[in-house]
Order: structure tokens, then C-alpha cells, then sequence
């Protein structure tokens, strides 16, 4: 046995971890469910549900693309199928091997998915691919795709042995059109290819590295791209897919190994996803499981995006530059330090806001008001008053401070590290119940910094949770509101209106939609209507009023 | 150093004003006429053109709370009804200040212009400002959206429908109301804008339901008899 051989048979032995589900992880960003698979297909979706089909049978369904559960399997079974919806049919690739690397690719197909359909039934189309176990190639791995532009059907397949191959199919029956037609060679040293279409490119997406060892596994999704349907297909550096040429996607990383078998899931809106699986996830005991992520485009190239990750984030408009905060009157960071008097200028000495009395950054109620010859309050409740144009500690008033030079006043800082601002700091005159939704000039202020929370057993949407936005260190919600609007609730409660999606766009900025919209026919997206103030408004793709950056506080 | 610029800003077109004021075109500035039609249309950027203004209050304060507090004091007699009369007076306080229609040439309305003009104080002061909009239908899922410098608080048809706080310049479209329902005729727009130095004005226009601006609005000063 080669190590190719091994390679595979190990592929075909990994079945076995699909009789066990895997324990559902409640707080990890992964699917939940039982999302173990190998191979996985292209996701499809039909009539409310998506599936997905992976060696040996074992597909997967879920009604929200989130949490998944084992299938029913097909009538015809084997390795890393791929299927692909046209017209009133779904059409499934499989691959049957026999001695490496003769190998077929057969089709069958069905008018559903859904077993419970009348409409549910497979039918054997035949082969539409094959390797004769002599010639550089082994046709496993089908991956089809159809292109919008030209209505032509292709299928890719191979595997190591030999090239990843092109033959065309009749987007009629599914068939090989010209069963004569010589299949072209686009690549090399890699299997599990298919192809997409974007702004006058195609790009062939194929896994480089070993499978089917789990932890050790080598698996990552490379690319190049072509003005035409036939190759050459060359990588970002302009070496030829054919001569082993590939850019990555994506690799191993956040405490999973070996992506493969790339299969794109177009949204709509401009919001595009693919699938994948892990040869191992650490967090699942190194089970290979289905992942989705954000397809994102950059200079060309397609680019692998993240799902929405827990943490406290400053949520800031592409369109306005300003970002979404909860309503209340912001006290500067520190406490409230402005230039004073005439003759000072801005390098004078600080002193109290208007208002001053205000306590600053943790100061509760009995917390020494700044008086008038007070200024600069510096963090902490209780924290001694340094008086106006005073130097930083063992600095005298006129000599270079520790924070920079200026002396004291306002360009001179406090001579001492400035704490972040806290909700419990600021909150005491925050008011109670619902409070309006606001934009501001970020300025690290409680009110404008939001915790990102997956929430369990909510359900949610192509490769992620649905979330709730509460401000940082507080239960206070964002929540939609009846009229398409938006205010921050008192307290969490689970309902619809305060769970929120969040899909990362082309652009890396993210689309930002309530449960209560987001499976709705032109669904509401947080809007940035005006500078200072957000809303829900139907997502329009052309626009960057709904994108929106998740920048670290 | 914002405060610098304004207060550079403020000099200069204290000299460019000084230096003009002979040849200004009107009493009410470079930018500002007294309204010689019976009404205006908001043209393809939807802003509104005229309103009545009265002569600047010296209050102290831009945050939430103070302009809040600002607003709700009664200055003077149905300061949230009124439909003034350009020329008219009102007592506040110990002062009688006036009424002046204005028209302005520019997307917004130089309330610098205006209080330099009329030799009233132009830093920590309230201007209270009124406009009637004509529409010709109802027109449902409109926002009124505003910008000024500093803060404002704006009403329409006697309800606070927007508000934008601190110290800040004119953005267009900055402070925007919730969807709102324009009534077949006249709609009052009342506005408070309050600054505390340097330059001041502020710009307000319609959007449709799509966010864009709407067109062809009649603004008059007074209602429909």
C-alpha cells in the first residue's frame, strides 16, 4: 500500500467516527449539532432546510444552517459527492474507486432533498466520468458548477493520481454532453476541486496537502483563477495550477486542522459563504466536522472571512465613521478635564467641565465635587483632586511630565495612566428601562463599547449563532423595534427582536440583522441613516449604509 | 484645538464682515435676505430655505442634559405653538427680543450671520427657529434630518422628533428623526439650536422613505388662512 493508497483507505475508515454524535459544544463558535462529516458537498438548500452529503453517505440537514443532525442517505453512496440544483432537479456526483486509480463518477438524481417529499426519489443517471486505472488520473472528488454566465454545466474532479480534470455536462440531464469530448487537464498534486464564477474570473479552488490523519493531516484549500472556463488556472504569483501552482484560502488555525473540499453557498446581497470540512477540530476530540465562513473578496482574490466571535467590540459605521451607542450623556474617559480661563491657552491648565460636579470615572454618589479650582479628576472613586495647572506627580508645575511634555493642562494628560471606562463606573446616571439608540464620534466610552454574546439554544444562520449586542458589562440589549427602529432594553429576554445575525460581507465589514428580520423576504440590516443616528432599513447591497466594522474597543 | 479654529474662524469673519458691512446686500448678513416671496420650494437637495428666527438667548451648556433642561424652560409665552410673524417680539426675561424672517442663499442657515448682523451675542446662545412645510400628499416613512452646530432639538407638528447634543459642526443629515408621517398641508418644524462659541448654523431637509431627499416641499412662514 503507497502512501496515496493509504491516504485514501484511511479516508474510507474515517466513516466510523460518523456513527458517534459529537456532544454539541454550547459556547464554542463552531456548528452545533452533530456536524461530523468527511468530504462534505456543496451546501444545498431546499424548501426550508440545507444539506449537505459526505463520504460514505452520511449527509447532514439543519433548518437554519447552524445546528445540524444526521440525514437520510441516498440511494447510491461513496466517496465526497457533490450536488448542484437546476431547474426542478438536484443532481449528486459520487465517486465509486476500485483498484486506485480506476475510478467512476456516477450520477443520480432526485426532484427533493427532503425525504418526507413526494417528490423524494433518486434516480440512477449513469456515469459521467471515469479513470481507467492506466491514465494520470482518478476521478473521485466531482465538484460541478454551473456558469450563470454562459448556462454551461462543468464537472471537476481528480485526486493526486494524476490531473483534476474537466469534461462538460448538459445542464439538461446532467450527463456528460459529448461523452467522446477529451477532458482537459487544469491541475496537479491536489484533489477535492471546484470552480466558481466572479466578475469576469473563474477560479478553480482545490485542497492541497494529505487527508485522513486527523491532527496531522496536511489539508488546505488553494486557488487560482482564469479569464476562461478551460485554465490555465495560475495562483497569485502566476505559477500554473497544472505545474502545482495554488494560492491558499485557507489553512489550519483556531484550534482546528486541515480544511478541504470547498463548496461555495451564495446568500444573495452580496453575501457569499463556503464549506468546508476539518480533518480535525480540537474542540470536538479531532473529529472531522463541517464548517461554513465568510467568503470575502479582496484585489481580485477570494479571501477566507471569520464568523462573528465573542468580545467587546466598538461597532462603527463604514458610512458615517461614527459609531452605534446607546443614548445616555457620555462622560469623557478619565473624567471631564478642559482648558480654563483666558490667558491659559490649550496648554493651561485643566479644570471642570460645566458641570464639573459630575463625578468622574468610578467616583459614585459622595464622591468630591470638582470645585473651581479643581481640575483634572483622576480615575478612581475618591482619587485626590489635583489642583488646575499643577504638574503630574514629581513633576513641577512649567517641567516635561511623564505622559509628554506639554507641562500640565489638557495637552499634558494627568502625569498617570488613564483606565478604561467601565458601565459600573458611568451607569449611576444612566437612566432605567428603554433607552434610544444613538451614533457618536467613538470616544472608548461605555455607552459606545458592545458585548458580542452567542447565545445558546436561539438558533442561527449559515456558520454562526445568532448573538446578542449588550453594552459591555451590563444586560442592557440592543433590541429592534416594531416600527423598524432600534432602543436598548433594561435586560436581555431571549426574544427574537435581541437576537441578532451578524454576516461578514465581501468587504470584511458585517451586516448586522435582528432574528426578527433576518429570514424575512428584504429582511432590515442596521442602518446608519444619519451621522448620529442608526435604524433598520432594507440591506441594499450597493450601499455601505449596513456595513459595518467590529473594531476592538 | 477645535475651540482655537472656531475662535479663529469666528475673527476672521468678524473682519470680513466688518469690512463688508457697508456693502452687505441685506441686514442679515452675506448669506441671509429677508424673504420678498410668499413662499419657497425645497429644491433637488430638499433643504429648507426659510425659516423665522428669533434673536439669540444667552444660555450656558451643549450636553444632554443641559440643552434638555434648555428647551423645556418656558422662555416665553407658546414657545412650542407659535407661528410668528416676522417683526413680532417676545420678553424674555428682562429683554424683548424680535422675530426675523430670513431666507438663506446656502444648504443651511448661518445663525453667526444672523446674531453678528443683528449685534447680538453669538456664543452660549438659543435661537429658536420656525417654518411651515407644505406638502402636497401625505407622505408616510419620511425623516426629518438635520445638522447643526452645536446642539438642536427639533419639533414637528408639536412633537420632539430629533436631537443632537455637544459640541459639534454641521453634518448633513448628522441628527435624524424616526420614520414619521408628513401631513397633507402645513407641518410646523420648530427647532432649538443652541452654541457655545464661534461659528453656529444649521441645515434641515426631508428624506423620502428610501433616504433620499424630497423635492418640491412649499415652505412658507406662516399657515394657510
Amino acid at each position: 500500500m503507497d502512501g496515496l493508497t493509504s491516504m485514501r483507505h484511511k479516508k474510507y475508515l474515517s466513516l466510523a467516527l460518523f456513527a458517534m454524535p459529537i456532544a454539541p459544544v454550547t459556547t464554542a463558535l463552531a456548528l452545533d449539532g452533530e456536524p461530523g462529516i468527511h468530504d462534505p458537498s456543496t451546501i444545498t438548500y431546499d424548501d426550508g432546510k440545507y444539506y449537505v452529503y459526505g463520504t460514505g453517505g452520511s449527509p447532514l440537514v439543519s433548518d437554519d444552517g447552524w445546528t445540524w443532525h444526521r440525514g437520510t442517505a441516498p440511494s447510491r453512496t461513496g466517496a465526497a459527492p457533490d450536488v448542484i440544483h437546476i431547474g426542478d432537479k438536484y443532481f449528486m456526483y459520487i465517486a465509486r474507486g476500485y483498484a486506485q486509480p480506476k475510478a467512476d463518477i456516477f450520477m443520480i438524481w432526485s426532484k427533493s432533498l427532503d425525504p418526507k417529499s413526494p417528490d423524494y426519489k433518486w434516480n440512477d443517471g449513469g456515469v459521467v466520468a471515469s479513470s481507467d486505472g492506466v491514465e494520470d488520473s482518478n476521478a473521485i472528488d466531482p465538484g460541478v458548477f454551473l456558469d450563470h454566465t454562459t448556462g454551461r454545466l462543468w464537472l471537476v474532479d481528480g485526486s493526486y493520481f494524476g490531473y483534476i480534470r474537466l469534461v462538460e455536462l448538459d445542464p439538461k440531464t446532467g450527463m456528460q454532453k459529448d461523452p467522446k469530448a477529451k477532458p482537459i487537464n487544469l491541475a496537479i498534486n491536489c484533489e477535492a476541486s471546484d470552480m466558481i464564477y466572479h466578475d469576469g474570473w473563474y477560479y478553480l479552488l482545490a485542497t492541497h496537502g494529505s487527508c485522513c490523519a486527523g491532527a496531522s493531516s496536511g489539508y488546505n484549500i488553494r486557488m487560482g483563477r482564469s479569464r476562461h472556463v478551460t485554465g490555465p488556472f495560475l495562483d497569485a504569483e502566476g505559477v500554473d495550477m497544472i505545474q502545482g501552482g495554488g494560492t491558499q484560502l485557507i489553512g489550519s488555525g483556531d484550534r482546528k486542522v486541515g480544511p478541504g473540499h470547498f463548496g461555495l453557498m451564495d446568500l444573495g446581497d452580496g453575501v457569499m459563504k463556503f464549506s468546508m470540512h476539518w480533518e480535525a477540530d480540537l474542540d470536538r476530540g479531532g473529529a472531522s466536522v463541517l464548517d461554513i465562513r465568510p467568503l470575502l473578496w479582496k484585489d481580485g482574490w477570494p479571501v477566507a472571512g471569520e464568523n462573528p466571535k465573542e468580545g467587546v467590540y466598538e461597532i462603527h459605521s463604514v458610512h458615517t465613521s461614527t459609531s452605534l451607542a446607546m443614548a445616555v450623556e457620555g462622560m469623557p474617559v478619565g473624567g471631564g478635564r478642559m482648558r480654563q480661563g483666558p490667558g491659559l491657552g490649550p496648554m493651561g491648565g485643566g479644570g471642570p467641565r460645566p458641570g464639573g460636579a459630575r463625578p468622574a470615572n468610578g467616583a459614585g454618589a459622595g464622591a468630591p465635587a470638582a470645585g473651581a479650582a479643581a481640575g483634572n479628576a483622576a480615575p478612581g472613586a475618591g482619587a485626590p483632586q489635583r489642583p488646575a495647572n499643577a504638574g503630574g506627580p514629581g513633576a513641577p508645575a512649567g517641567q516635561p511630565r511623564p505622559g509628554g511634555g506639554f507641562g500640565a493642562g489638557i495637552f499634558g494628560g494627568t502625569g498617570s495612566p488613564i483606565a478604561d471606562q467601565t458601565a459600573a463606573s458611568v451607569s449611576a446616571n444612566w437612566p432605567a428601562g428603554d433607552v434610544p439608540v444613538a451614533m457618536n464620534n467613538y470616544q472608548l466610552q461605555a455607552q459606545e463599547k458592545w458585548q458580542l454574546t452567542a447565545v445558546p439554544n436561539a438558533g442561527g444562520y449559515p456558520g454562526s449563532p445568532y448573538f446578542k449586542i449588550t453594552i459591555a458589562g451590563t444586560d442592557r440589549a440592543l433590541s429592534a423595534t416594531e416600527d423598524g427602529e432600534l432602543k436598548v432594553v433594561a435586560a436581555f429576554s431571549g426574544a427574537p427582536e435581541q437576537l441578532w445575525r451578524l454576516d461578514q460581507l465581501a468587504d470584511g465589514s458585517w451586516r448586522i440583522m435582528p432574528k426578527s428580520q433576518a429570514n424575512e423576504k428584504d429582511g432590515m440590516a442596521l442602518s446608519a441613516v444619519g451621522a448620529s443616528f442608526p435604524t433598520l432599513a432594507k440591506f441594499d447591497p450597493k450601499s455601505d449604509r449596513q456595513h459595518w466594522l467590529l473594531n476592538r474597543p | 484645538m477645535n475651540e482655537f479654529r472656531k475662535s479663529l474662524m469666528v475673527l476672521s469673519c468678524g473682519l470680513v464682515l466688518a469690512a463688508t458691512a457697508a456693502s452687505a446686500a441685506t441686514a442679515l448678513g452675506p448669506t441671509l435676505s429677508t424673504p420678498v416671496t410668499p413662499s419657497r420650494v425645497t429644491g433637488a437637495d430638499g433643504f429648507i430655505p426659510r425659516w423665522t428666527l428669533l434673536e439669540p438667548i444667552p444660555v450656558n451648556g451643549l450636553t444632554q442634559s443641559a440643552v434638555q433642561a434648555m428647551v423645556k424652560k418656558q422662555w416665553f409665552p407658546d414657545q412650542f405653538t407659535v407661528i410668528p410673524k416676522d417683526g413680532a417680539t417676545e420678553t424674555v426675561g428682562e429683554s424683548t427680543l424680535t422675530w426675523h424672517a430670513v431666507d438663506t442663499k446656502l444648504y443651511n442657515l448661518n445663525l453667526y450671520h444672523f446674531a453678528y448682523a443683528l449685534k447680538k451675542p453669538t456664543s452660549n446662545i438659543l435661537v429658536w427657529a420656525v417654518t411651515i412645510v407644505n406638502s402636497p400628499k401625505e407622505m408616510k416613512d419620511v425623516r426629518l434630518a438635520i445638522g447643526s452646530n452645536a446642539a438642536s432639538v427639533w419639533w414637528l407638528n408639536g412633537e420632539e422628533v430629533a436631537a443632537v447634543y455637544n459640541d459639534r459642526q454641521t453634518v448633513i443629515d448628522d441628527g435624524v428623526s424616526k420614520r414619521l408621517t408628513l401631513n397633507k398641508g402645513p407641518n410646523v418644524v420648530r427647532a432649538a439650536v443652541v452654541n457655545g462659541g464661534g461659528a453656529t448654523d444649521f441645515c434641515a431637509r426631508f428624506l423620502d422613505a428610501n433616504d433620499k431627499p424630497i423635492p418640491g416641499l412649499t415652505i412658507t412662514l406662516n399657515e394657510p388662512k
